[in-house]
């Protein structure tokens, strides 16, 4: 048994000639928490839509628990315990918050190819449904349509929606992307409590947020790995300082 | 977890919640009550072909519906489904004597499978490509339905025998044509309604509302959204069946392109992803075609202006504005 989920050999991928991810080795331990950082245009959500599957990658190999998955399909990958969510707040906006997380539970029951039945029959997930939302404090906007929600909760939606699926290995792109500071401490605490149990790789802009949750921290710049290690080593490479400059002021102000 | 209460949440207008719902179901029982009486008693108060005219063109535009309003999917080829199920009805009743229903299912098997490998091979692309995709391959039927020998070329097939149904009911009778044709309707609607509050439906709506999360969420969306077209299609392929065995004729027009138009304009002005607003829709540009026949082709302008009016004033569609004024999420 391996202690590493998920790694990556010489992931790259180009658009059109211009190499967004290039060579990068990334090595996840199970159990950890693994944050991306690096500038804007980094190529940070690229790599997560290459692991995710959403684009598939010009050269280099992904393997997950020792498996070649390089090949795999999106929907494969969310089957085998790899979710992600997205850099803009991914819920499905006129669908209720207990619609939304039923969503996440509803293919287990092997129903959802099933257009002639009624959908009473996902009322049996409800109570489930109910208690992922009591998890991210949501309980009470059960049936409030998604579009409804504060921003803050929509992304406490989202995450109970990942959650549901049970996913060994979580990928949050910028969680806390766009949060006043409260919401930002509160994200955080949620995410400390639900990587019991699992790995998550997060995306993640606010230093503040990274130093307090990462075992790992990986810089990326212009598509390549510019550093690697824990918070203390990582925040005091000069080569990662320079390429940080421009967002010193965040990192100040958590 | 504690995420401070925002008093300024955006658009909560109470549209949703356990009130939003109860209100919804009402209103909803309304429409229902509307439109069985409508079917019901409509033979007696107008002209019953316009009314089976306006029935056909009501499931076409519900089964259109089902595509762009539930699942996201604008199909610019639905005549294709349309028109060759009226073709396929309309030459096994005329050639071969096959009795009305068996001749309406062989229409929504070749709309069936018709719809299979357009969607096969429009689902590859998004948006306005999808869209291109499916009116190049509903142009390639129109083209068959041109040339095909036993589609009777320019003139169509004419003179399709109704017959009788279950073998005894005549149905070159009105009345009995004409409830034959509101029992489709209502079968076609009733499976469609079925069709969106199922489970599949609840994997429709989610790869309408953001498909890369569902995609995320372990759904193979290519594979839903094929067989929603097929769904969609054969449906639409029923009301083409139908259509022919009312007037008696299969035409070129049933396959153009502006069948295809036409049938967005009707879910459009109704309102796009409701239960209720396509049957509305269709109803009005129906009624004003009819209405307006005198006038020749400036009915064309008419409902082009009707259109314009409607999207500028009324942006969800007749059904779809009534809905966010009554504050319900679903009519
Ligand atoms: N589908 C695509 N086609 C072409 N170029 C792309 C595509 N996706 C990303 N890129 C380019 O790849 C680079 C990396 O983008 P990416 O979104 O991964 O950055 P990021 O690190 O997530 O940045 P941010 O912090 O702003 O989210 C950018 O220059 C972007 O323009
Ligand atoms: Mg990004």
């Amino acid at each position: 048994m391996t202690d590493t989920i998920l790694e990556t050999q010489d992931l790259q991928i180009s658009f059109g000639g211009f190499m967004a991810v290039k060579n990068v080795n990334l090595k996840i331990a199970r159990g950890t928490i693994h944050a991306i950082i690096g500038p804007n245009g980094a190529g940070k959500t690229t790599v997560f839509n290459l692991l995710t599957k959403f684009h598939t990658p010009t050269g280099g190999r992904i393997l997950y628990n020792g498996t070649d998955i390089t090949n795999w399909k999106p929907a494969e990958i969310a089957n085998h315990g790899i979710v992600r969510s997205f850099q803009i707040s991914a819920v499905f906006p006129h669908l209720t918050a207990v619609e939304n997380v039923r969503l996440a539970l509803q293919r287990r029951l092997g129903v959802s190819y099933h257009f002639w039945r009624s959908k009473k029959v996902l009322q049996s997930l409800d109570e489930e449904a109910i208690a992922r939302l009591d998890q991210v404090g949501l309980k009470e906007f059960a049936h409030l349509h998604a579009v409804e929600l504060p921003y803050g909760r929509k992304r406490a939606l989202e995450i109970a929606t990942t959650l549901a699926l049970e996913p060994e290995l979580m990928l949050l792109d910028e969680p806390t992307q766009g949060m006043g500071t409260e919401d930002v401490g509160s994200v955080t605490d949620l995410i400390r409590k639900v990587s019991k149990g699992r790995t998550i790789i997060m995306v993640e802009h606010n230093l503040g947020v990274v130093s307090k949750l990462a075992d790992t921290i990986t810089v990326l710049n212009r598509g390549e790995v510019l550093a690697e290690g824990p918070y203390e080593v990582v925040s005091k490479d000069p080569a990662v300082m320079e390429a940080y400059m421009g967002v010193s002021a965040e990192e100040a102000e958590a | 977890m504690n995420v401070t209460t925002h008093p300024e949440i955006a658009e909560f207008d109470a549209l949703s919640g356990p009130a939003g719902q109860t209100r919804g179901r009402a209103l909803q029982a309304v429409f229902w009550v509307l439109l069985i009486g409508f079917v019901l008693v409509a033979p007696f108060m107008l002209y019953p072909v316009f009314v089976m005219q306006l029935l056909c063109f009501a499931l076409f535009a519900c089964a259109f519906n089902l595509l762009i309003g539930f699942t996201g999917l604008l199909s610019f080829g639905h005549a294709a489904f349309f028109g060759g199920a009226a073709y396929i009805t309309g030459y096994a009743l005329t050639a071969w004597g096959v009795p009305p229903i068996p001749g309406i299912l062989l229409g929504a098997v070749f709309s069936a499978a018709l719809g299979y490998v357009v969607g096969a091979l429009a689902i590859r692309r998004q948006g306005i490509y999808f869209a291109m995709i499916t009116l190049a391959l509903a142009q390639i039927v129109y083209f068959f339905a041109l040339q095909l020998p036993f589609t009777g070329g320019e003139n169509g097939l004419q003179g399709i025998p109704r017959g009788h149904l279950l073998g005894f009911i005549d149905l070159n009778q009105t009345l009995n044509m004409y409830y034959f044709v509101a029992a489709v309707f209502m079968v076609g609607f009733l499976i469609i309604y079925r069709i969106i509050h199922s489970p599949f439906g609840q994997v429709l709506q989610a790869i309408r509302e953001n498909e890369p999360r569902a995609l995320s969420l372990g759904y193979n969306t290519d594979r839903y959204k094929l067989m929603a077209f097929v769904l969609s299609a054969t449906l639409a392929g029923v009301a083409g069946s139908t259509k022919s065995i009312v007037f008696q004729f299969a035409s070129l027009t049933d396959a153009h392109w502006q069948m295809s138009g036409e049938v967005i304009l009707m879910t459009l002005l109704g309102g796009l992803g409701t239960i209720f607003g396509p049957v509305v829709g269709a109803f009005i540009v129906v009624a004003l075609q009819q209405f307006l026949s005198g006038i020749g082709s400036w009915v064309q302008v008419v409902i082009g202006a009707t259109f314009i009016a409607c999207v500028l004033l009324f942006r969800r569609g007749v059904v779809g504005e009534l809905a966010r004024w009554l504050k319900v999420d679903s009519l």
